[in-house]
């Protein structure tokens, strides 16, 4: 949380009403709507969310033990804010941007204690500035005014702030400043430092929104394959669970090849955002090569860190992405998950006894999931660049019921849904994602890139293989029935097809050095190799061969071990040619 | 500190007071009945002018003249080593007729939250000796490995079983430090029968367990809003002999089902609006603040490893209970009926188990290199042949093709082999993995989809097949 200001406009302070858990009211204190607070004798931070009469209802992002009625409350006047600026990436932040190994040295302890701030970014550090504009040019607000190497992937673009008026320049500096020294001047007097700070609930101004044409290719072949996402698109994952969420998030932050990623892990596993920590220095970005962690800023509020900094980590991590994006850059943001998000909001209202809307949650909460879907888009920046926000929302639905509110408000959102599959997950198929259930809008709109990027018979083939396992689903119904004899030959191939669909191509082992990653020129290509084999079968069926001896080929099997395999270009073309020959030798 | 006996309202486990000096949230109350017994209690809210307080071991008793007493702090475990050996109640007092407790120090039992960045990934793997859970559900150290089970199912036998046979096999090896590779056992009882409560306990002293054990007994008779207290008082002890005295504690909770229950009571009685199935809609939050305080430190030599049991009430893991603790832990055993029915020891579903932290503490230079492999492809032909089990229902075995014969097979012998072994037995990883070698070789080699083709080379039985086929066509 911003520090920089906060002496500037304290108000006059009030004094504890009451305290119940996270919701603490005082009297006397003369705040507006939003307004960051410090309350108790230890100064715990909150945030001011009613007003009524003389008595003010605050949230505290901190656990509120041993405070107590008649503890001061003091009134910064600043709403919630991030600090903006250089050292974002590569950092680990709580629901209100402390950075945590920062707390950690505070605090020295590996527990988190109460009432320590820190600044969101290091304010001591010398960044070396180099100056993109001269005196005498106009800038206006937006526009970039320099570069700062932040890390070895990405060079942070110096901004005029978007609610400055901009102007002529008068001074420049070159060289090693801090984020608040100012670098620029200009001739209304304003100074620009590397520094911004912005109210997280409130969205940065931009453009128009686009409609989008890329795709953001994750290297999971489902994902890439059947139900793609475009940069500036929204996607939700629903899922029991064990169904695979948090997995498929993190690979998505691991491969996607969005320029930066934003990973909010929302009231989830200490251990989870641990692995995060540990794995993600040592991993190249596909990308560049670089360590991942070059790219990626990480917001880890617990599930047993304060309900109330919870509620806000959400706003935080959208807020840093929407910066990013002014830069010019494409940015995916990753929300794990988004129903612990409702669930502080629901914790919050109910201890505002609000009137409850559907399971208990606040009537306003489709509202706030759109509010927070809508940030995301391909957008006309304000100094006329264009960037994107990708956002991947988790849900967990409550006994992988998929009618539960937030579910449902969710899917009213968003274009792209996986849904994943307590089932498959059950018999180790991941990314357990259903193919029947999910679907991405975004489909038609990215096949122009994939027909010119990838192969121009791109939509032809995968619609074969969709129309495949549709009829596959159809057909396992009657096999549960009569069996799988009891179907004629021609059906019995298209099953076996499918299986191949299934095993080797859908299924993608994360844990796989190779396979973890599949670029779209291989997705492609594995499904061809899959269609071959088909075509092949289907000759060899007409030409009279019964189909046992069709399935019994060697070769067959192996289109298993095309995902894992290094060199995959000559295996899928040794496994193609003697599929070709084994099959025509039957007959 | 001073004494108010100015009581205006009792509602079931709730005591509303009138005050006339700031009390803090969270803070400790003692109240004393005019029949001169003390209670215990927690402030729910404090107000300007007016505290409600949740009595601990229940309201009998109060009356208005009863005097209210603010202690001033929040509620404190007092913590030391010689703990250890010990029998307590739900509220921390021994009842083993043992000498008084000497703390070392008093810690807070609403423990803080541990900084993620601060703690160390768990991936050392625990031995339990029980091969559903090491060959396909690995326990590693600082896990938090739930077992989901139902009325009547022997959970308790289970748990007793890893508690007892535990280890983590490297530091046996190195053999210098014997105290190192084994737990210390920290049990929480909430609302178990005292039956249950006797079944544990003499299993404690018989194999001398006792001494590198606490056990904290909230029985079923004993006041139920105690139950929100004693596995923070578990977690507070655990947290100290880990993380101070370097420790390595498995803490076994039992059963997470009454600690909700009283949960759920607490709410009614408070008057909140109750969220699914009347369960209160910060459950989540106050399961996570329980269960996330299983883990590893860097820096520190101990570890917390919790296995808390729950039984779903109906069998059906959709309810709040199971739902909301399998969504924070690192996956659950989940104890199945059917199996029980059929005498299997121990009933583990290993289908819809799950460890979450398995891949990390497995494989080359952890347990073996084809751990991983092995385990999947026996997930995946054990799920074949469970669907192909309803098809026989209705074809018959005959209609079925060779290759699904095989799998049916497949999936009745890794019930009565691999998850069947009594609780008695205690199996090393290499048999758990020789006896799934065992088993895998019934199918074709081919069907082997998910193992690496040298491991195949190097582990399948060959004679193995023709044996099966031998036995089934009998």
């Amino acid at each position: 949380m911003s520090q920089a200001e906060q002496t500037e406009t304290v108000d006059e302070d009030g004094v504890i009403e009451s305290v119940s858990g996270p919701v603490v009211t005082a009297t006397d204190l003369d705040a507006r709507m939003n307004d960051v607070v410090y309350v108790g004798d230890e100064g715990l931070m909150g945030e001011v969310i009613e007003i009524e009469g003389n008595l003010t209802t605050i949230q505290v992002y901190e656990e509120t033990s041993g405070v107590g009625p008649g503890e001061p409350v003091e009134n910064t006047g600043e709403p919630l804010s991030v600090d903006l600026g250089p050292g974002m990436m590569d950092s680990i932040y709580d629901g209100v941007q402390r950075p945590l190994d920062v707390l950690e040295d505070k605090m020295g302890t590996a527990f988190l204690d109460r009432g320590v701030d820190a600044p969101g970014i290091d304010l001591e550090k010398k960044w070396e500035f180099e100056p993109e504009v001269e005196e005498g040019d106009a800038v206006e607000p937006g526009d970039v005014v320099g570069v700062v190497e932040e890390t070895v992937t990405i060079d942070h673009k110096v901004m005029v702030p978007p609610d400055y008026e901009g102007g002529e320049v008068t001074s420049v500096e070159s060289g090693e400043f801090t984020v608040e020294e100012t670098v620029v001047e200009l001739d209304n007097g304003e100074e620009i430092q590397m520094h911004q700070e912005w109210p997280v609930r409130q969205a940065r101004p931009a453009g128009d929104k686009e409609t989008p044409t890329e795709p953001l290719v994750t290297g999971q072949r489902v994902q890439d394959g059947l139900f793609p996402l475009a940069k500036g698109g929204t996607a939700a994952i629903p899922g029991p669970f064990g169904s695979g969420k948090t997995v498929t998030q993190q690979q998505l932050a691991k491969w996607s090849d969005a320029d930066i990623v934003v990973y909010i892990g929302c009231g989830e596993r200490g251990n989870e955002m641990t692995e995060v920590i540990e794995d993600f220095p040592e991993l190249p970005d596909p990308q560049t090569g670089n360590p991942l962690m070059a790219r990626t800023c990480l917001i880890a509020n617990t599930s047993n860190m304060p309900v109330a900094a919870r509620e806000s980590c959400i706003y935080t991590g959208i807020t840093i992405a929407e910066y990013y994006r002014d830069m010019g850059y494409d940015v995916a943001l990753m929300a794990d998950s988004t129903s612990r998000w409702a669930e502080a909001m629901r914790e919050i209202s109910s201890r505002l006894e609000e009137m409850p809307g559907e399971e208990g949650y606040p009537a306003y909460l489709a509202a706030s999931l759109s509010e927070f879907y809508e940030r995301a888009g391909k957008f006309q920046l304000i100094n006329g660049g264009e960037g994107s926000i990708s956002v991947v929302g988790a849900v967990s639905p409550p006994g992988g019921d998929f009618s539960e509110p937030v579910t449902q408000n969710t899917l009213r959102i968003v274009k792209t849904f996986w849904a994943l599959d307590a089932d498959l997950a059950e018999r180790r198929h991941f990314p357990s994602i259903n193919w029947n259930e999910s679907y991405s809008l975004y489909k038609d709109q990215l096949d122009p890139w994939w027909e010119e990027n990838v192969e121009s018979d791109w939509s032809e083939v995968r619609q074969w293989a969709v129309d495949v396992l549709d009829e596959e689903d159809e057909l396992q119904e009657i096999v549960q029935l009569v069996g799988k004899d009891a179907l004629p030959e021609d059906q019995q191939l298209t099953l076996e097809v499918a299986r191949y669909l299934r095993e080797a191509w859908l299924q993608q082992n994360a844990l796989h050095d190779v396979d973890t990653y599949c670029e779209p020129d291989k997705t492609y290509r594995m499904l061809t190799a899959i269609k071959t084999f088909n075509d092949e079968a289907f000759d060899a069926l007409d030409a009279g061969v019964p189909v046992e001896e069709i399935t019994d080929i060697d070769a067959a099997p192996r289109l298993n071990r095309m995902g894992t395999a290094e060199e995959y270009e000559a295996f899928i073309d040794e496994i193609e040619s003697d599929l070709e020959e084994q099959l025509r030798a039957l007959y | 500190m001073k004494e108010y006996q100015t009581i205006t309202e009792v509602s079931g486990p709730l005591v509303f007071a009138e005050v006339d000096e700031p009390v803090g949230y969270d803070e400790i109350v003692e109240i004393e009945t005019p029949d001169g017994e003390t209670l215990r209690g927690q402030v729910l809210e404090s107000s300007e002018g007016i505290v409600s307080i949740q009595v601990f071991e229940g309201t009998g008793g109060i009356d208005r003249n009863a005097s209210v007493r603010f202690l001033g702090e929040t509620m404190k475990m007092p913590v030391t080593e010689d703990l250890l050996g010990r029998v307590l109640d739900g509220s921390g007092n021994p009842i083993d007729g043992g000498p008084e407790i000497v703390p070392d120090k008093r810690q807070d039992i609403v423990g803080e939250a541990i900084n993620p960045y601060s703690r160390e990934y768990p991936e050392e793997f625990i031995q339990t000796g029980v091969s559903a859970i090491d060959g396909m559900n690995t326990l590693v150290r600082g896990q938090k490995l739930p077992i989901f089970s139902g009325s009547g199912l022997p959970h308790n036998e289970l748990a007793l079983q890893i508690a007892r046979q535990a280890t983590v096999p490297e530091e046996e090896a190195t053999g210098d430090d014997d105290e190192g590779s084994e737990f210390a056992v920290i049990f929480g009882a909430m609302g178990i029968t005292a039956e249950e409560a006797n079944e544990f306990m003499e299993d404690f002293e018989r194999t001398g367990a006792l001494e590198r054990s606490v056990v904290f007994m909230n029985l079923a008779d004993d006041p139920a809003v105690e139950r929100q207290v004693t596995p923070r008082l578990v977690l507070t002890t655990a947290e100290y002999l880990a993380f101070e005295k370097d420790y390595h504690v498995l803490v076994i909770l039992t059963d997470m089902t009454n600690y909700c229950e009283a949960l759920r009571e607490i709410g009614a009685a408070r008057e909140e609006v109750p969220g699914r199935r009347g369960y209160p809609g910060y459950m989540y939050t106050d399961l996570a603040q329980l269960y996330e305080r299983a883990g590893r430190i860097e820096g520190r030599e101990g570890s917390v490893t919790q296995i808390p049991i729950l039984t779903m009430p109906g069998d059906d893991d959709t309810h709040p209970i199971p739902d909301l603790t399998g969504y924070i832990t690192e996956g659950q055993i989940v104890m199945d009926r059917d199996l029980n029915s059929q005498g299997i020891e121990p009933p583990i579903n290993v289908l819809p188990s799950l460890s979450r932290l398995m891949d990390d503490g497995i494989g080359e230079g952890l347990t073996r290199e084809d751990h991983g492999d092995v385990s999947d492809q026996m997930y995946a032909a054990y799920a074949e042949g469970e669907d192909l089990r309803d098809l026989v229902n209705i074809v018959g075995r005959e209609a079925l093709s060779e290759r699904d014969n095989k799998f049916l097979d497949f999936a009745d012998r890794f019930e009565q082999e691999f998850v069947q072994q009594g609780y008695q037995t205690n199996r090393s990883i290499d048999e758990t993995l020789e006896i799934g070698w065992d088993l895998l070789s019934m199918l074709p080699k081919e069907a082997l989809n998910r193992i690496d083709e040298d491991l195949i080379e190097e582990h399948y039985r060959e004679d193995a097949g023709e044996e099966a086929e031998a036995v089934s066509a009998d």
